[in-house]
């Protein structure tokens, strides 16, 4: 009996806690369904297409939204505190700008998004004839402009993080980033111009901001003298800059 | 039934392909560097397993419900027909005024539902001690991106060059910086990478590129970039603002500006 009152108390309990945890992704989530909503009711003045299919998808997007948050304060941030503290306590240097190189290379490279982006640019770059227009020609142009993105997003961490270090402000890093890209911009190509400066937003994918996020605040919180809020953010903002610079280097180099 | 699960697989194995240097990175340093196990691997291994589940839904959801509409959407409002039916000079600017406010509620309303946006303001929101909230980060943002996409759409309809925009953004937040309290700086640099991930990009992209064919004498390949761009720069804009603001109020009744 006592056996029975204590389930259904933790059930109780569970249930509560998965129902006010889809309540506040159905809040994240009502602003689209609101605009969505009224763009096709009052605007466009249609019905749904499929309303099935958009009911059942809206579900999806609710539930996964709401694995997806609760699986970052179990994993996502963990790992990333976990590490930080673990490679500052180590003390080596190169282990902690191996890892945070390592990190930005390799969840670049293989993002989809910048697939896209990369292919779509070769595309372009061939019609505006300033590549050679073979489907060889395309696939190395693609291929190189990933990497050096890719690279420039380790590039990005690891540079975020040797401030955090050293504690160097911010904003001098990114004004004289900023200076950089729009001295890049006069003298690249118009055609790269747009897509570098896209590049620089589609770089950070959903799992790798929370994971650098909890990186650099931890690293900030374990250093002596650094404040999480002022020194612990900035690492996306790197990573956000860096790939614009490089992305339209890399048109400047392979165009003349 | 069995389409859907096929669809589950595909995104399942995307997601996994998404996480997998990750996991292999911070095993090997784990094993090889470090060589101390991580605490609570079996919270961490569940947490992970959450996360990925959690994404391959949601993107799944996203293609079944959103990205559908919202293409058919982008492309219906620019369209000859429903430009000419609501403003009678269909070759000014004007006459696009529902594309504006079209990408201006899309782009608040996805930036509020941004995963990654979601878990900076929580992380923001615990080092500050709560001072910073979580829905004020994130409807800054939004406002930021409300903007920049308005501004975007403006942009390839009226077909002037990127870069003049791009550059007026920098030397606003130039300015901005030298004047705001350093504190939010480093947090609103951040909040202008995070906005575009998952909701917001493709539907950003498929507004760009549909307007771009649609609008006359606008290039494509041109043109049809930069919504992103601007969706990077303006939210750093508006939360430095709203930092500003606030120290304002903050400073009058008495001295505790160190609140924010």
């Amino acid at each position: 009996m006592t056996n029975i009152i204590k389930y259904s108390k933790k059930a109780y309990f569970f249930g509560r806690y998965v129902f006010l945890k889809l309540r506040s992704a159905f809040l994240d989530l009502l602003p689209i369904i609101l605009v969505v909503t009224f763009f096709q009711l009052v605007i466009l003045r249609q019905p749904f297409p499929q309303f099935g299919e958009i009911v059942f998808g809206s579900f999806l997007v609710l539930i996964g939204l709401m694995l997806f948050i609760e699986g970052l304060e179990m994993g996502l941030f963990p790992i990333g505190e976990s590490m930080a503290y673990a490679l500052a306590k180590k003390g080596n240097l190169f282990w902690l700008m191996f890892f945070s190189f390592a990190l930005g290379f390799s969840t670049t490279v293989a993002e989809p998004a910048l697939i896209a982006v990369t292919q779509e640019a070769a595309r372009v770059s061939a019609d505006a004839n300033l590549i050679d227009s073979s489907q060889e020609s395309k696939e190395n142009y693609a291929l190189g402009l990933r990497l050096s993105v890719a690279f420039s997003v380790g590039l990005a961490i690891l540079i975020g993080v040797l401030r955090i270090l050293k504690g160097w402000p911010i904003y001098y890093l990114i004004i004289g980033g900023y200076i950089l890209v729009m001295l890049v911009t006069l003298i690249a190509p118009q055609e790269i111009i747009g897509l570098a400066y896209d590049l620089g937003g589609v770089t950070t994918s959903t799992i790798t901001v929370p994971l650098v996020t909890a990186l650099g605040v931890g690293l900030a919180t374990v250093i002596k003298g650094r404040n999480p809020l002022i020194d612990g953010f900035g690492l996306i903002a790197f990573a956000s800059l860096l790939p614009m610079i490089f992305a339209m280097l890399y048109g400047i180099f392979v165009f003349s | 039934m069995s389409q859907i699960i096929s669809e589950f697989y595909d995104g399942l194995f995307l997601t996994i392909i998404d996480v997998a240097p990750i996991v292999i990175l911070v095993v090997l340093f784990q094993l090889l560097v470090i060589k101390q196990p991580l605490a609570n691997p079996r919270r961490i291994i569940v947490g992970v397993t959450l996360v990925i589940f959690g994404l391959t839904l949601f993107l799944m959801g996203l293609e079944k419900a959103l990205f559908p509409i919202g293409n058919i959407m982008a492309r219906q409002l620019s369209e000859a027909d429903f430009i000419s039916s609501s403003y009678s000079d269909t070759s000014s600017w004007i006459a696009y005024y529902w594309v504006y406010i079209f990408a201006a509620l899309i782009g608040f309303s996805t930036t509020i539902a941004e995963p990654s946006l979601i878990a900076v303001a929580i992380k923001a929101n615990q080092v500050s001690g709560g001072t910073i909230s979580m829905w004020g980060l994130r409807i800054v943002v939004a406002i930021g991106v409300a903007l920049a996409l308005a501004l975007g759409t403006f942009r390839i309809v009226t077909g002037t060059p990127l870069y003049i925009y791009i550059l007026a953004g920098y030397i606003i937040v130039i300015i901005q910086t030298i004047f705001s309290s350093k504190k939010l700086i480093a947090l609103a640099y951040d909040s202008g990478g995070v906005t575009t991930s998952t909701v917001t990009v493709p539907l950003v992209a498929a507004l760009g590129i549909g307007l771009s064919s649609v609008v006359p004498g606008s290039n494509p390949a041109v043109d049809g970039f930069g919504l992103i761009a601007f969706a990077s720069l303006f939210p750093i804009i508006t939360v430095l603002g709203y930092a500003q603001i606030m120290e304002l109020i903050n400073k009058k009744p008495k001295i505790s500006s160190n609140e924010i």
